[in-house]
Parts: structure tokens; C-alpha cells; sequence
């Protein structure tokens, strides 16, 4: 078969799986969106005031906070996924928990790499915003955590920008998952993992189909984003 | 307001950066009353002193101490405007609230408050709109409620009109005298001799960070005490 009509066959294939809604391939993107969005949450939960603390208290040993959080920002997935399996394989500290090859020790690797993103962004935004509000904020009187929150909420249209970073990289990510995760149909299969292998065995059409999913949630996702900056920078 | 936290009494003041002392040596009382105009060539210290009253800087040598029984609540018995409004990215109304309850009012304490402080600022009209899409008058004179809103007994005023056109710069100081005439004690810099005319009763003039001259404002602009103020005046002091 020529090239060219294996890809056409591929594209066929891949279109009809995702309009009939096969159930395999519902499993894989369901398993995925849950594995990112819960990791990413987490990231941001933790993420977030990190990065703003980070912005507005001064305390020593920042600076080197700061400096690590920006280095781990283009941490090797794989070396993420490597800790993690360390942390929690059987002979492990964390070993008892029984975490590895679940659905779980992949949320905890995609916030482990989403982590320093996230904080290391939201540390730069807020950054200029508190050099910008710190004075007036002390005038007002504001304490130490109420600046905390009020410039989370003074910052949350480029705050949004953070998450979605972390977002991208979480769901492009298959490294990490693949180590801790196992890669085990109906367990801990994801849309990058499954890509990597479904494309290793020769199921174009699998690959494919997950491919054009994937790239579509990207742009989902960051078109509802784009709307709702823009729509929230309309508002008071 | 039953009691006063005024005069504000500064002793020795001092403030020291890169080991220049910018601020040498003050001593002044700020008592409730006249509105005070702080004159003074660039760099000589005047939105430093400001800043040290208000607390947002840390005094090298000296001490500024409240008295009248409402020392301890101090903070909360003033307020500062500066060059440069910074307004919250909110509405006009929550900016005002905002600040509100910062200091721990209750809701419907607050709401009164804010429509009080916009109507007498002339926003009330405003009060829904995002306060960054204010024109730059506008701002000044939220950042202007928000500080009347939390009934502050002195108000710092650093440059208020530096960056408004002649009106908005007319409704700034409208607010500013309806604020002296409700009670507030007044302290403001600036580098408009017309407006220090309008606005003091009495001048601080600064020159390096000493207080060189302390005049009732019409006498020290028809015929200052010292050279430094007259070549201020005629626009010959040199830095």
C-alpha cells in the first residue's frame, strides 16, 4: 500500500473511531483529561500562593527558591518520572501506599512537573503587579495575607495564563506517566502514551485519531481561555 | 471621631540610603487645623517625609509619635494619596469598599460609606464602572473617596495634581478643601506654586532634607525668610 493511501486509510479509520465514540478511545481521553486536570488543579492549588509568596514576603533564601523554581521549570520529564517511580516502587519510602502503576502516581508526577510552571510563572506575574500595588496595599493598611489573596485576584487574568501553560505541558506530556504509570490498557493508558504505542505497533489509525483529539482539546481549551480572558478584562 | 491622634510629633527625624542622609535631622509638629504645603526643589526629601509619616518607610534616626489617647489606632486614623492612583481592578464602588473592609467595617456600614464618599467626590454616577477605565481625574478623585470613606483624621497628599490637566486638577482640590472643612487635616506636597497658594495656609519649605522655613502661607510667598525659600520662589535655587 503507498504512503500516502496508508495515511488517507489512517485518517478514515481515525475519524470513524471518534465519531462513533469507541469505547477504548473514550477511556483513553476520559483517563487522560482526569490524570491532567487533577494534577494541574493540584499544581495550581499549591502553585499559585507559592508564586506569590514568593512575589510579596520577603524572607531569606528566596532568591534561591526562586532560582530552583526557574531551573525546574524545563525539568526532563523522564527524570520526574524516575523520582517517582523511586518514591514510590515497593522498596521505596512510599512504597506501602501501593500508588505505583495507578492512576495516581501519574497525578502525582504531572504535578510534580506542572509544580515549578506554574509557580515560577505566577512568581514572575506577580511580581511587577506587587511592585506596582505594594505601597498603596500598605497605605490601606492590608496584611500580610490579605495582600496574598488580593493579589491573586489582581492577577488572575495572567494567572490564568500560568495554568494553562502547565495545562499544555501536562497534557502533552507521556515521559513521566509512562514510567510511574505502566502504560496498562484500561488502568493507566493515556492519549500520549497510547499515541506512543499504538504508533510503535503499527495501529495508525488509533494514533491518529487520539492525535487530532488531542490537538483539539489543546485548542478547546485554550480558546475558552482566550474568551474568558477577554470577557473578564471587560468586566469591572 | 471622639478623640484625636493629633499633633503628630516629629523628633530628630532622619533617613539615610546609599549613606546619604535624605532626610536630616526634623523636628516638627503637625497639629489638627491649617493645611500644611510641602514646597521644595526636587530630591529635597518631601515625598520622603510624607512617606515616613505615613508609616510606609522606617525612620534611620528619631522617632514620629501620635499623641492624644488614640495613639495605638494611629493607622487607622490616616490616609495617603499618591502622584500615581493604583486602583484595584474592580469597580469604582468596590475600590472604595475594598479599603473599607480592610479596616474590619461591617457590610451595610461599608455600603453607606462608599455611596457617601462618591457622592461627595462626584462619582456616584461612576460607581459600576471599572475604576481603570476612569479617566485619570476621575482616579484621583476615587483614590481621594476611598481615602475620605475611611474618615481619616490627616490625609497625606503627595503630588495629587501632578499629572491632571487645569479642571480635573480644580475638582482634586474642590475635594481636598471639603475635606479640610469636614475636619481632616491636610499635609500635601507639590510643585505647583499656583496651587500652594490656593490650597496652604501655611508652607514647610524643604531644602535637603531640612526643614528651612515654617511660614503662614501669604507670608512666606510675599516675603520669605530665607534665601534658599526666595530663590525657590524666583526660580534660581540651584540643587
Amino acid at each position: 500500500m503507498a504512503p500516502l493511501q496508508t495515511f488517507h486509510d489512517s485518517l478514515l479509520a481515525a475519524l470513524r473511531l471518534i465519531v462513533t465514540f469507541d469505547p477504548d478511545l473514550v477511556e483513553i481521553v476520559a483517563l487522560s483529561l482526569k490524570v491532567s486536570l487533577v494534577g494541574v488543579g493540584l499544581a495550581a492549588v499549591i502553585g499559585l500562593p507559592l508564586g506569590a509568596a514568593l512575589a510579596i514576603y520577603p524572607f531569606p533564601g528566596r532568591r534561591a527558591i526562586v532560582l530552583v523554581l526557574d531551573s525546574f521549570m524545563g525539568l526532563p520529564p523522564v527524570a520526574v518520572g524516575l523520582i517517582v517511580y523511586l518514591l514510590l516502587s515497593r522498596s521505596g519510602p512510599l512504597g506501602v501506599l501501593g500508588l505505583l502503576f495507578t492512576p495516581t502516581a501519574m497525578i502525582v508526577a504531572q504535578t510534580m512537573l506542572v509544580l515549578p510552571i506554574i509557580a515560577a510563572l505566577a512568581h514572575q506575574f506577580l511580581k511587577d503587579l506587587w511592585h506596582e500595588y505594594a505601597e498603596q496595599l500598605r497605605s490601606l493598611g492590608v496584611g500580610p495575607r490579605q495582600a496574598l489573596l488580593t493579589m491573586l485576584w489582581e492577577g488572575r487574568f495572567s494567572l490564568t495564563t500560568a495554568v494553562l501553560a502547565g495545562f499544555g505541558r501536562a497534557s502533552a506530556e507521556v515521559g513521566a506517566v509512562m514510567i510511574v504509570g505502566g502504560n496498562i490498557e484500561h488502568a493507566t493508558r493515556t492519549m500520549t502514551t497510547a499515541i506512543a504505542l499504538e504508533t510503535s505497533m503499527g495501529n495508525l489509525s488509533l494514533a491518529l485519531g487520539l492525535g487530532m483529539l488531542l490537538m483539539l482539546l489543546s485548542l478547546l481549551i485554550n480558546g475558552a481561555a482566550y474568551v474568558i480572558r477577554d470577557l473578564s478584562s471587560q468586566r469591572p | 471621631m471622639t478623640t484625636t491622634a493629633l499633633p503628630l510629633e516629629l523628633r530628630g527625624l532622619a533617613w539615610e540610603a546609599g549613606g546619604e542622609r535624605r532626610i536630616d535631622g526634623i523636628h516638627l509638629d503637625l497639629a489638627a487645623g491649617p493645611r500644611t504645603v510641602i514646597l521644595g526643589p526636587n530630591g529635597a526629601g518631601k515625598s520622603l517625609l510624607l512617606r515616613l509619616c505615613h508609616g510606609l518607610l522606617t525612620p534611620s534616626a528619631g522617632t514620629i509619635a501620635w499623641r492624644g489617647p488614640a495613639a495605638s489606632e494611629a493607622r487607622a486614623r490616616q490616609a495617603m494619596v499618591f502622584q500615581r492612583p493604583v486602583l484595584l481592578r474592580r469597580s469604582a464602588a468596590a475600590n472604595v469598599e475594598y479599603a473599607l473592609r480592610v479596616r474590619g467595617l461591617g457590610r451595610g456600614e461599608r455600603r453607606a460609606r462608599v455611596a457617601a464618599a462618591l457622592a461627595r467626590t462626584g462619582l456616584s454616577d461612576r460607581a459600576r464602572q471599572s475604576a481603570r477605565d476612569l479617566s485619570i481625574g476621575e482616579q484621583q478623585r476615587l483614590a481621594l473617596a476611598r481615602a475620605w470613606a475611611s474618615e481619616p483624621e490627616l490625609l497625606f497628599l503627595d503630588e495629587p495634581t501632578a499629572s491632571l490637566d487645569p479642571a480635573a486638577t480644580h475638582a482634586v482640590e474642590a475635594v481636598i478643601e471639603a475635606m479640610h472643612l469636614a475636619g481632616c487635616k491636610i499635609v500635601m506636597t507639590t510643585h505647583d506654586l499656583g496651587q500652594a497658594r490656593r490650597v496652604a495656609d501655611e508652607i514647610l519649605f524643604l531644602h535637603r532634607g531640612r526643614i528651612l522655613e515654617r511660614q503662614e502661607a501669604r507670608r512666606f510667598f510675599d516675603s520669605p525668610a530665607t534665601e534658599e525659600a526666595a530663590a525657590f520662589l524666583a526660580g534660581t535655587l540651584k540643587w
